[in-house]
């Protein structure tokens, strides 16, 4: 019996033991984000709005929910983040029309509300860190041929790619990127840049479920409420089962 | 009852007298609760039963509110999922209750499933109880699956042409089948909206249906024990079995006990885990459907992986998808395939053991192949040989084995 709860508990543990899905695309750097500082996600909102909404959109959040959650006044979110003649109610929408810029690009450029999800902190933030300028534009080690320039490059500075010619499984030689160098330097030191994207990352992965704010706030009790109920359960338990088991 | 004094005593006695002489409500509630005798060894695995109900039940009431803000139409559907998560008071917190119920209803019915193997629950008297069982686990499938299209999200609606796609194996009329499916020369807004009526009206109902009978099937032969002793045979001079409990209150209050374990567990992946590692909520379902991105790995969600990998095995479709059905339905012949003279697995020899061991790993061992981009196709076909060796040689071990004798009395 106590055996066969053991192999079972076993199989369920290698179940689980199967690396998460999320983590896809291999040597992605730690975001480090917290979402519960309060003052990262504020920087993260303004610059976001700053640097991201010229093109992209948020278009499930909405302004009013961003005051709300992150304890900005509705005056401050209406002075300095709304785009032209928006409501503090409206979903954060690019002042670019998607369907025109799809029209221009060719591709438009992805909402964003729940890039967080899909791709996962880490990406985010690796991706906003790993672009380099070649002869032929902006590449990125994360997303190859990026249809985004780098936007923040007067902030970060121009990073040129230190290259190396392996041969790979078919025995094509390539060229991969093993590294990447600053090779002029941008309005922000290395670690203030780290700190501009990773506050970016946090603003992201807050609105792609701004339940998280609370959620885990609201676990904690409702685990102490079901931890006494089910300790008073045993006790019930125990005291109708006494006749039974002698 | 006791008698209760007073106006409001006599009223609600009149009450209940009227209700009983119409509607039996009193012998109900003996046959079903204070006078249903159930084994008293009942162990860990038996609040596996009461807990698939209780899930049921979450789904039943998450899904109804669910509908409330739910939009089944191709355009709006994804929006309206991050509607409730977002602006519906609570929403979040119910579409996550619902999400997180669907990966528990398979575990906690896995293992219900499980525990009715080990201990011989479906042999002779309780065959009926066994393949109404086995119904629901189809419906079950059926059921979730819909479900986890309704989202509109990358996986949904490509995890639904993957599916849907398989029906075209069928001969001649493969291709008419798919269409007929899906309402449409692909998977859109027809299919949506189908999934929907089917998925919160005609399954659940026949959900519903199911599990009554399959209550009813189970109260008519009573439970099977750990030990697997017919414990009608030896009664009391009242007509009590001497080694039954009433259900009511000695199972309710363990059952509770067990809820509030399991819940525990629940709200900690609610509230703390609710994407399950990426298993229960899939990253991929947070990109809205695009038929013209196919994404690089479609796998299923976790709880079909094992059937999916068995799918995989054979290089040709139609007869990959046969074996895939047959992965199922064999379940269906269990008690008929089952020859061994004692129930429980404690009574019998050491092949049912091994066979049984055997046959868990091959279930897990499918289920994690059949997430993998890059199962080895021999691996794959291994542990297939070894799921269905399982219950095509179980006439064969459970004759011949040696079996140690059945008490006539539950040990103490």
């Amino acid at each position: 019996m106590s055996t066969m709860i053991r192999s079972l508990a076993g199989a369920v543990l290698l179940l689980i033991a199967v690396p998460g899905l999320a983590a896809k695309a291999g040597n992605l750097d730690s975001a480090g984000t917290n979402v519960f500082d309060r003052a990262s996600l504020q920087r993260g909102a303004a610059l976001f709005v700053n640097y991201c909404m010229g093109c992209h959109s948020m278009q499930y959040q909405r302004y009013q929910r961003v005051a709300d959650d992150l304890g900005l006044s509705e005056e401050l979110v209406e002075q300095t983040l709304l785009l032209g003649d928006q409501e503090i109610s409206d979903y954060m929408m690019s002042s670019m029309p998607y369907e025109e810029s799809a029209d221009w690009f060719g591709k438009g450029p992805p909402d964003l509300t729940l890039t967080a999800r899909s791709r996962g902190p880490d990406w985010i933030y690796t991706f906003l860190r790993g672009y380099y300028l070649t002869d032929n534009g902006w590449n990125n080690t994360v997303l190859e041929n990026p249809a985004m320039p780098h936007v923040l490059w007067d902030l970060q500075g121009i990073q040129r790619a230190l290259t190396e010619t392996v041969t790979d499984d078919e025995g094509n030689s390539v060229t991969v990127v093993t590294a990447l160098e600053l090779d002029s330097a941008g309005r922000l030191s290395t670690e203030e840049y780290d700190r501009v994207v990773r506050d970016i990352t946090a603003f992201m992965e807050y609105a792609a479920e701004p339940a998280i704010l609370v959620r885990q706030r609201i676990g904690v009790w409702v685990l102490l409420f079901l931890a006494v109920f089910t300790f008073v359960a045993y006790l019930l338990y125990v005291d109708y089962w006494k006749d039974v088991k002698k | 009852m006791a008698k209760t004094a007073g106006t409001i005593g006599r009223t609600v006695d009149a009450v209940d007298n009227w209700v009983n002489e119409r509607a039996g409500v009193k012998a109900f509630w003996k046959q079903h609760l204070s006078e249903y005798w159930a084994p008293k060894n009942f162990n860990l695995w038996y609040f596996f039963g009461s807990l698939s109900l209780l899930v049921l039940v979450n789904q039943l009431l998450t899904g109804i509110f669910l509908t409330m803000h739910y939009k089944p139409d191709a355009e709006y559907a994804f929006a309206s999922i991050e509607f409730i998560m977002r602006d519906v008071e609570w929403g979040w917190l119910i579409r996550y209750m619902h999400s997180t119920g669907a990966s528990l209803f398979f575990v906690v019915v896995y293992l219900h499933m499980f525990r009715a193997l080990m201990y011989g629950s479906y042999k002779k008297p309780r065959e009926l109880v066994w393949v109404l069982g086995v119904a629901i686990f189809l419906v079950l499938m059926a059921e979730s699956f819909m479900g986890y299209v309704l989202p509109w999200g990358q996986m949904s609606y490509w995890g639904a042409q993957v599916i849907i796609s398989l029906f075209g194996a069928v001969p001649i009329v493969g291709t008419e089948l798919v269409e007929w499916i899906r309402g449409d020369f692909f998977v859109a807004d027809a299919t949506l909206n189908r999934f929907f009526a089917l998925h919160v009206v005609a399954l659940p109902m026949v959900l519903l249906l199911l599990v009554v009978l399959h209550l009813a099937a189970l109260h008519e032969v009573g439970s099977n024990n750990p030990e697997g002793v017919d414990i009608k045979a030896k009664k009391d001079a009242q007509g009590r079995p001497l080694d039954a409990v009433p259900f009511h209150p000695y199972y309710t209050v363990k059952d509770i006990f067990g809820a509030g374990v399991f819940l525990l567990i629940a709200a900690f992946i609610i509230f703390f885990w609710p994407e399950g590692g990426g298993y229960f909520l899939k990253p991929d379902n947070f990109v809205m459907a695009d038929p013209l991105v196919t994404p690089d790995h479609i796998p299923p969600v976790w709880y079909f992986t094992a059937f999916y990998a068995i799918l995989q095995a054979v290089p040709d479709k139609l007869m990959g998808v046969i074996l895939m059905g047959a992965a199922v339905l064999i379940l269906f012949l269990v008690p008929w395939l089952d020859r061994s003279p004692v129930r429980s697995l404690r009574y019998r020899g050491w092949p049912s053991k091994i066979a049984l061991g055997l046959f868990v790993i091959a279930f897990v061992r499918l289920s994690m192949l059949g997430l993998a981009q890059d199962a080895s196709i021999l691996e794959l076909r291994f542990w297939t040989l070894v799921y269905f060796a399982f219950f095509i040689l179980m006439p064969i071990w459970t004759t011949f084995e040696n079996t140690k004798p059945v008490p006539e009395r539950i040990p103490s």
